[in-house]
């Protein structure tokens, strides 16, 4: 997919996820909610996939981990530490080598105090010691341990998630929107704690709106676009306009308070009313008759990209792979 | 002139207050952005102000009156999650009516089609709910509004728009806003001045 060769803790391919719903009395209906997600994740790397919520991203943490509700189906492959997980190995690795750190704080069990959730109900010297570190680490209070999770602040539940997800030792950890309600601070801090989890030979799935944020922290970026990724790019990229492939991640890049808040109109389709084509179709300056028919995946630059309007650029060819070559040294 | 005197406020009986004598004002040409560490009390804060909650001690004044206990409260709140802020029962088309005569020009503004109107909203997505949810709030009555992390979980492109729209509007009703953020590049951008609670 990219131009590095490593290895892989965790390959995505082709994934979808729809949801079987009803619709008007019995009449069912099939929305698709993810359609032909790719996404890998080397030894060593935090991969941030970013959209906007409501987009359906959490899903791919679920899907990951087979916990999508009863009514999802899923379709597509998920390679981990190059084996196919199948949901009898997913109910196996999941909370041991794959940690979940989830979006809502309501993922807390409101009537359990904070240090039993933690431990899992463990009370050895040895799993104590560790959540003491671990909130020691994320400036915790020891106190916390004693309380409910509806005395704890969103910031505070966030970083009670995290130590939970330490806990057990993990070789991929899936984020889902980690920082959202943190300070600037405490989210770097976060950032921080994923990236020296990465750079001990893990993964990390950053699952986030937050594209500032990943842009900091992460080796990669894959762009989340109404239900599909339409790019994939090295952080890198994002230094100047001209090394990005999608038109939307250009707006996305036009978008940033930094680059001068510039904005394009419209909003990102809802999953039932997806438009032929490209799903940017509508919005994209680019736009042609074209764009209304398959649009393939395209390895670009050392990155992926799904639209037919975007040209290889052979200048840019050389230099994008010798990035690749730094990021995986590094 | 929106203001609050010396708020008080705590969750339990012993415990120490959650907001502890707090004092602010908002003219109704200011944005102003309020800075803390999580856990600060922040949208504690922001319900007092919009009148969600009582404080146990001080007062907040609407041009020296306390906000009123029937009819519309001139302080308006949009909320972090939208979804959790919209009756899942009620079409959005309800959803706005539950706000004081909205303007068309408003809608328009904020971009919202008239098919979304028609729909439930779990059948939205979370930028257009939120784009119902900012129009709710910008009602005839409405003399200052409270933005509690209201763009965080939106990506930059649907951030903008709304912000954009925002200060046009407020700046042309003499609206004051009260705003939430933990962007500092975002407040920078937004607000004419800003606050830092912690000192």
């Amino acid at each position: 997919m990219s131009c590095q060769e490593k290895h892989h803790i965790l390959e995505i391919s082709n994934l979808s996820v729809s949801f079987r719903q009803y619709d008007r009395g019995t009449n069912q209906i099939n929305l698709p909610v993810i359609t032909n997600l790719n996404v890998s994740v080397h030894d060593g790397e935090i991969v941030a996939v970013v959209g906007s919520s409501g987009s359906g991203k959490s899903l791919l943490a679920h899907a990951i981990l087979g916990i999508l509700p009863y009514n999802a189906s899923l379709a597509g492959e998920i390679y981990f530490n190059q084996e196919l997980l199948t949901e009898e190995r997913k109910k196996q690795v999941r909370g041991k080598e794959i940690a979940l750190v989830p979006q809502s704080v309501n993922y807390l069990d409101p009537l359990m105090k904070v240090g039993l959730q933690v431990r899992n109900g463990d009370k050895s010297p040895g799993v104590m010691e560790r959540m003491k570190a671990l909130f020691r680490k994320y400036h915790l209070e020891q106190e916390t341990e004693n309380l409910y999770p509806f005395e704890c602040s969103g910031g505070m539940s966030r970083r009670i998630l995290l130590s939970t997800a330490l806990m057990g030792n993990p070789r991929l950890i899936i984020a889902d929107e980690p920082t959202p309600g943190m300070e600037l601070s405490l989210a770097k801090k976060a950032m921080e704690d994923f990236r020296q989890f990465a750079d001990e030979g893990n993964g990390v799935l950053l699952i986030t709106h937050d594209i500032e944020l990943a842009l900091e922290v992460a080796d990669r970026i894959v762009v989340f676009y109404a239900g599909t990724t339409v790019e994939e790019a090295l952080v890198s990229d994002f230094e100047s306009l001209e090394k990005l492939r999608h038109p939307y991640t250009k707006a996305l890049w036009r978008a940033m308070p930094r680059n001068g808040f510039e904005t394009i109109p419209g909003s990102q389709p809802y999953v039932k009313e997806l438009p032929e084509g490209c799903v940017f179709g509508p919005r994209c300056p680019l736009f042609s008759e074209e764009c209304e028919g398959e649009i393939p995946e395209r390895v670009v630059r050392c990155g992926t990209v799904r639209c037919i309007k975007c040209e290889e650029d052979h200048s840019h060819h050389h230099h994008g792979r010798e990035e690749a070559h730094t990021h995986a040294g590094s | 002139m929106l203001e609050a005197k010396n708020l008080v406020f705590s969750y339990t009986k012993e415990g120490k207050p959650v907001v502890d004598h707090v004092s602010f004002q908002v003219a109704p040409e200011e944005r102003v952005g309020m800075l803390a560490p999580s856990g600060f009390g922040k949208t504690t804060l922001m319900k007092l102000v919009g009148g969600y909650m009582l404080p146990d001690e001080g007062e907040v004044l609407v041009d020296g009156k306390p906000l009123p206990e029937k009819g519309y409260c001139p302080v308006q709140m949009i909320w972090q999650h939208p979804e959790k802020s919209v009756n899942p029962r009620l079409k959005m088309r309800e959803v706005l009516a539950e706000g004081d005569q909205i303007e068309d020009r408003i809608i328009e503004g904020l971009g919202i089609e008239e098919d979304w109107k028609n729909r439930y909203p779990q059948e939205l997505s979370g930028g257009e709910l939120q784009r119902f949810c900012i129009a709710r709030a910008l009602g005839k009555g409405t003399r200052y509004l409270i933005a509690d992390e209201i763009s965080t979980m939106l990506d930059l492109i649907t951030q903008g728009q709304i912000w954009n729209f925002l200060i046009r509007e407020t700046t042309e009703r003499k609206i004051g806003m009260l705003i939430v953020s933990h962007s500092q590049e975002l407040l920078d951008y937004v607000c004419t001045s800003q606050v830092d609670l912690t000192l």
